[in-house]
């Protein structure tokens, strides 16, 4: 019986079954940031284990709220700043350095194919998207991640969604996984990691496998991931150049990762993207999804491009296209956030910022800020923001908003008219 | 160990999410005491009441699937744990969120569905109180009028979690 590319991950990373049924394995890449290390860095205090398993394969990143916005979150940053110095990691990004987590951490390189990864975030999913298992945790996990180099899974079945045909202009890989959501339910994957294949997937860059990765955990599942590839090798060349003789030889390589034939799956789901259309959620759960121009007259007051699943230079340079020479409809107001230093320089490069500001919009520091409604455009009660993050739960961009998850083009083109807006429409 | 069992608090409603546990507001405490106060706050449900008389008496959480879905901050067990809310009994649960409760030796029980429906049409009774006996894997629910014993599994690993008090103990003495 053929194998999963998780099943062989596990395989090369179990460290200990210590019951039937649980995998303690050993973690390649321990990712940390503000949020959910400090209680993990203090707890390690109070019980006279201050230590960290390995400085190298520990990265960290203030990248929820920054710069600090108050005393408490100055406070958090501060925590995590004093233990990347006192235990001297390498990989720490500080203002000016840093950038939402998910975005900026493959962006250096840190994720290989094969990898266990697991991060204090629920949306570390994304890095499966390099054929990793790459597992959101909690506190409590990432402490022992940090202290020991372990984490206990149950093994996750997986679920392969086939993505097959080509995707017609105005739609993206946000609305291919908006429609992955719609088809399985928020914990239609719950204990699953879901396998994206088909011609597709291959056909996507790497910034747009993670943007299907990123939200697989809404629909419950553990991980994304996709096979790794020649455009997984392209990506990481700069990264990777020293260690294979050429592309192809490293190819070759993240072959063995890759899903046997007649591997096992708990479900196979077979969705046609060239159906498909720009898409956006509406209520409060991320598999309320419905094709944008079945809801003609939802009035929009904020349009934010940015956060982890759609704030990458692609994203941007889509959204640009369709801001180009236009302005933000009268009342509405436009924030973008580049994810991470280097896509701010690329997209000031680029003229992108440029083009945003004509249309109107504000163009905020690298940060998750209004994503989980902590800062940098958190709604009011009532306000309804056009927005290509991820989750649209009830006052998770502030209480009383309403957030409709959607692409960064459907976003540019709902701005435009004040509502949401097939970016088709305004597409030139 | 911590203590389980007290009164019972039923919210009927799925997918209740980590941002209606806790909103996102508060990750920026660092005292999980701190959370208290804010536990449910978000929660969109009928009938719900933030500042119940739940808050303070009640031990328990029966409710029904992906309880805890969404983000994965502790926070959210913190916030039910300063409560003195250390055990949920659900049709099921986010995977995070799951691992979450026993890493921190708290229960998440899983109930099958027809269990969880009875346990809601008892609650219409008036107020219901769970007894858990770990040993057995037993609840045992009474109310005004009637008592109900439901047996529970537990795997092993979670079960050692909770008796260790656990991850971070368990991980410690072992790897
Ligand atoms: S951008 Fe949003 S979803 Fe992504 S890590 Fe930040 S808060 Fe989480």
């Amino acid at each position: 019986m053929g194998k999963t590319i998780t099943e062989k991950i596990f395989e090369a990373h179990l460290r200990d079954v210590p019951f039937a049924g649980t995998n303690v394995l050993s973690i390649d890449v321990v990712m940390c940031h503000e949020i959910t290390t400090p209680v993990a860095i203090v707890d390690l205090q109070r019980r006279g284990k201050d230590r960290v398993f390995d400085p190298l394969k520990i990265k960290a990143v203030i990248d929820h709220v920054t710069p600090a916005k108050d005393s408490q979150s100055a406070m958090q940053a501060k925590v995590m700043r004093a233990w990347a110095g006192r235990h001297r990691l390498p990989d720490f990004f500080d203002v000016g350095r840093n950038g939402v987590c998910h975005a900026l951490f493959p962006e250096k390189g840190f994720i290989r194919p094969g990898y266990t990864v697991i991060m204090g975030d629920s949306h570390t999913c994304t890095h499966g998207a390099f054929g990793a298992f790459a597992a959101g945790v909690g506190t409590t996990d990432l402490e022992v991640g940090i202290l020991k180099g372990v984490c206990a899974f149950r093994r996750p079945g997986s679920v392969r969604v086939n993505l097959n045909g080509n995707m017609r202009r105005g739609v993206y890989a946000k609305d291919a996984i908006l429609t992955v959501i719609n088809t399985l339910t928020v914990n239609g994957a719950t204990d699953q990691v879901i396998e994206f294949r088909g011609d597709a997937v291959d056909a996507m860059s790497m910034e747009e496998r993670m943007t299907l990765c990123n939200m697989a955990v809404e629909a419950g599942g553990t991980c994304g991931v996709c096979m790794p590839d020649a455009v997984t090798a392209g990506y990481l060349w700069p990264f990777i150049a020293g260690a294979y003789p050429s592309k192809k030889a490293a190819v070759d390589d993240f072959n063995k990762w890759h899903s046997d034939p007649d591997a096992v799956y708990a479900r196979t789901v077979d969705i046609e993207v060239s159906a498909m259309e720009p898409s956006a959620t509406f209520g409060y759960k991320p598999d309320q999804v419905r094709p944008v121009r079945e809801m003609p007259d939802i009035k929009i007051d904020q349009v934010y491009i940015g956060s982890c699943t759609n704030g990458r230079i692609s994203d941007l340079r889509a959204a640009a296209e369709i801001v180009k020479g236009t302005k933000l409809a009268s009342g509405v107001r436009g924030i973008v956030v580049p994810a991470t230093p280097l896509v701010y320089r690329q997209a000031m490069d680029e003229g992108l910022l440029a083009v945003f500001m004509e249309a109107g919009y504000c163009i905020a520091n690298p940060t998750c800020g209004a994503c989980l409604g902590m800062s940098t455009g958190v709604l009011a009660e009532g306000e309804v923001c056009a927005s290509t993050t991820n989750r649209n739960f009830n006052g998770r961009m502030g209480r009383g908003g309403m957030v409709h998850l959607m692409s960064p083009a459907t976003a540019a083109a709902s701005g435009i008219r004040g509502k949401l807006t097939d970016p088709r429409e305004v597409m030139r | 160990m911590k203590t389980f069992g007290g009164p019972v608090l039923f919210l009927d409603r799925s997918d209740i999410n980590t941002d209606e546990i806790i909103p996102a507001k508060y990750l920026t405490e660092m005292d999980k005491e701190a959370l208290g106060p804010h536990l449910l706050e978000d929660l969109k449900l009928e009938g719900f009441s933030v500042n119940g008389s739940w808050r303070g008496s009640a031990r328990v959480v029966v409710t029904r699937a992906n309880f805890g879905c969404g983000s994965s901050r502790e926070h959210a067990p913190w916030a039910l744990e300063v409560n003195s809310i250390t055990c949920v009994i659900a049709e099921g649960y986010a995977r995070i969120f799951r691992q979450n409760m026993f890493n921190g030796g708290m229960l998440a029980v899983e109930l099958a569905k027809t269990a969880i429906d009875e346990l809601f049409a008892i609650a219409k009774n008036g107020a219901v109180s769970c007894s858990i006996d770990l040993d057995a894997k037993t609840f045992a629910f009474s109310w005004d009028g009637g008592s109900k014993a439901v047996p529970f599994t537990l795997a092993e690993f979670d079960e050692a979690l909770v008796r260790a008090g656990g991850w971070v103990e368990f991980a410690d003495v072992k790897y």
